[in-house]
């Protein structure tokens, strides 16, 4: 057994896997990766399950060191400076460090989660089947908070086997789609479309339960207490003040506030990885669309080895990532500490 | 054959989830169809279906948009959502003690006097309800309760308070609660109970379901201790009651 220590880390980081289902009933969330794909991509990269744990880094950067042996990991997600003992490693790629050698992951470029996934993966006990971390009910599994620097983890010694890359589809910056509903009837139809078509940003004031969106006011037909019911992720409510949530991994599993919209399964990961400060639009379609696009990232997710090459292939160009918008901003506050609109009942 | 209920309204709540909503209001006729419909769910699967939610009024059906549609999940829903209710079962019944007042129910004085009366009457009338767990949600363990007493029925909190302790036993609205997990809320803090309704590692680890009826009595402080230390070794401390 190799051990990977995490020599630093900053907020926001935690392990995650493909969530933790079952119990929604009970008033369990689902937790899990906020960027599924990033996550698969990062697992199938070192020949885990890909929806296995990974380590889900926040803004910040990160640093982790192998010791006791050879470690084998991969990287995909949010963009950053990466490098092993001063030689670059770029995204979306496997790199195994030898006995003592550190991995640097810089500030996110954009985006804010990095997902790095250990081969042979991360090892704990499993509470309703997933080691996610699920800070606020104390569940998650080798450390059921977010990660510290000193943390470390047991893992399997490095296979030896040769690096690779998956090349995932270029990102776009198209609008996030959402689906109306399911109390899209508390909204009048010019507060509908105000929705619809204006240009939100994330606030600083978000964290893993749920995004809170800044622009116009959206006001309610009937006021803003409903009975409370179910949410899911990617749920938008108004809350009285006219400012949508969108929920996200760590959501409570009711709400007692109208939910205009429900962002697509396709789009979650997308809108996850908008940086704070961002601007973007949504952009309704219909249930039919929605559910083609979720089966076509379901496949899309199946079909990520057949996009695995040898990763000494590609010349990774640090000039241009250099180039892309620096984090500051990216960075804020993604911090569990701040998030306080979430007051239920 | 019997006369078929009228149907709910089927919601879509993004691509992979539908809500059944059976009332906009908090209705325990709503909620016996939502439960009866989520025990019908669980006694015949339909394919696709991956969880669901009961909730005051509706139910959340999660669904793998990969195995079934919409409208096809909504065609298999609504003819089991209009049956006819079946003879109620026999529902569980807890009794759950609760230290009122004091360090354990800060807000139980001004509950009193906001009604015009004493803490020792609001303690009455909560202990004299009959309870039903109406759902649980937001996190774990949290019990909503419908069937609080009229007179106790007043607005939640101007400002929601960022913590609430575990075991928290609070009225906001027309709804009680018994919450497990410190938490934020807006609720009025009536006491606090030893009773936890999640607990990881013992069986069960969830206590209460929805259906399950629920009576309070009241604790000294002492007892609450006792009772406290008893739970957190894995004891349930509720008492069952056999109907």
């Amino acid at each position: 057994m190799s051990r990977l220590v995490v020599a630093s880390i900053g907020p926001a980081s935690s392990v995650q896997d493909g969530g933790r289902h079952g119990a929604q009933r009970y008033g369990l969330t689902v937790s899990g990766a906020m960027d599924r794909l990033s996550l698969a991509a990062a697992n199938t990269l070192v020949g885990n399950d890909q929806l296995a744990a990974a380590v889900e880094i926040g803004p910040f950067g990160a640093t982790f060191t192998a010791k006791d042996g050879a470690v084998r990991v991969a990287i995909a997600g949010a963009p950053r400076n990466a490098d092993v003992a001063g030689k670059p490693v770029a995204m979306e790629t496997s790199v195994t460090l030898k006995d003592g050698e550190t991995l640097t992951l810089g500030f996110a470029r954009g985006g804010a989660f990095t997902y790095l996934a250990i081969e042979g993966g991360i090892k704990g006990e499993l509470v309703f089947g997933s080691l996610a971390v699920n800070a606020r009910a104390g569940l998650g599994s080798p450390y059921p908070r977010p990660l510290q620097a000193g943390d470390e983890f047991t893992v399997d010694a490095a296979s030896g086997a040769s690096e690779l890359r998956i090349e995932l589809p270029k990102p776009v910056a198209s609008p996030i789609r959402v689906v109306l509903g399911p109390q899209d009837d508390e909204f009048d139809d010019a507060n509908k479309a105000l929705f619809l078509n204006s240009e939100w940003k994330i606030s600083a004031t978000s964290d893993r339960m749920g995004y809170r969106l800044e622009g116009p006011a959206i006001k309610h037909l009937h006021g803003h207490n409903i009975v409370s019911d179910g949410t899911v992720i990617g749920s938008i409510q108004v809350p009285g003040d006219g400012s949508p949530i969108a929920l996200m991994m760590d959501r409570g599993t009711t709400g007692g506030y109208p939910k205009i919209a429900t962002v697509i399964t396709a789009d979650i990961g997308r809108l996850a990885q908008t940086s704070v400060g961002t601007a973007f639009r949504f952009r309704e379609v219909t249930m039919a669309e929605a559910q083609d696009e979720a089966r076509k990232f379901a496949r899309l997710i199946k079909d990520l080895p057949d996009r695995m090459r040898a990763s000494d292939t590609i010349e990774l160009n640090i000039e241009a990532l250099s180039d892309a918008n620096v984090a500051g901003h990216a960075v804020s506050a993604m911090d569990a500490g701040t998030w306080q609109v979430t007051a239920e009942p | 054959m019997a006369a078929t209920l009228p149907p709910p309204r089927l919601l879509p709540s993004g691509d992979s989830a539908v809500t059944v909503e059976f009332s906009r209001t908090i209705d325990d006729a709503a909620n016996e169809r939502v439960l009866a419909l989520d025990k019908a769910l669980a006694a015949s699967p339909i394919d696709g279906i991956t969880e669901t939610v009961p909730t005051y009024r509706s139910l959340l059906v999660h669904y793998d948009p990969g195995k079934i549609g919409f409208d096809a999940l909504g065609e298999k829903i609504l003819p089991i959502a209009t049956r006819p209710l079946p003879p109620a079962a026999k529902a569980r019944r807890w009794r759950i003690p609760v230290a009122y007042g004091g360090e354990h129910g800060i807000d139980l004085e001004d509950v009193a006097k906001a009604l015009n009366t004493t803490p020792d009457d609001i303690i009455a009338r909560h202990t004299g309800g009959d309870y039903r767990v109406a759902m649980i949600g937001f996190t774990p363990g949290w019990s909503y309760l419908s069937g609080l007493d009229k007179s106790l029925h007043m607005s939640r909190r101007q400002s929601p308070r960022l913590f609430t302790p575990a075991g928290t036993i609070s009225i906001g609205g027309i709804q009680a609660g018994i919450q497990c997990l410190a938490a934020p809320s807006g609720w009025h803090l009536l006491g606090r109970t030893p009773v936890r309704t999640y607990q990881l590692h013992r069986n069960p680890t969830f206590l209460t379901e929805p259906g399950d009826r629920v009576t309070f009595f009241a604790i000294d402080p002492k007892t609450f201790d006792e009772l406290d230390r008893a739970a957190e070794a894995g004891e349930i401390v509720a008492e069952q009651v056999v109907s």
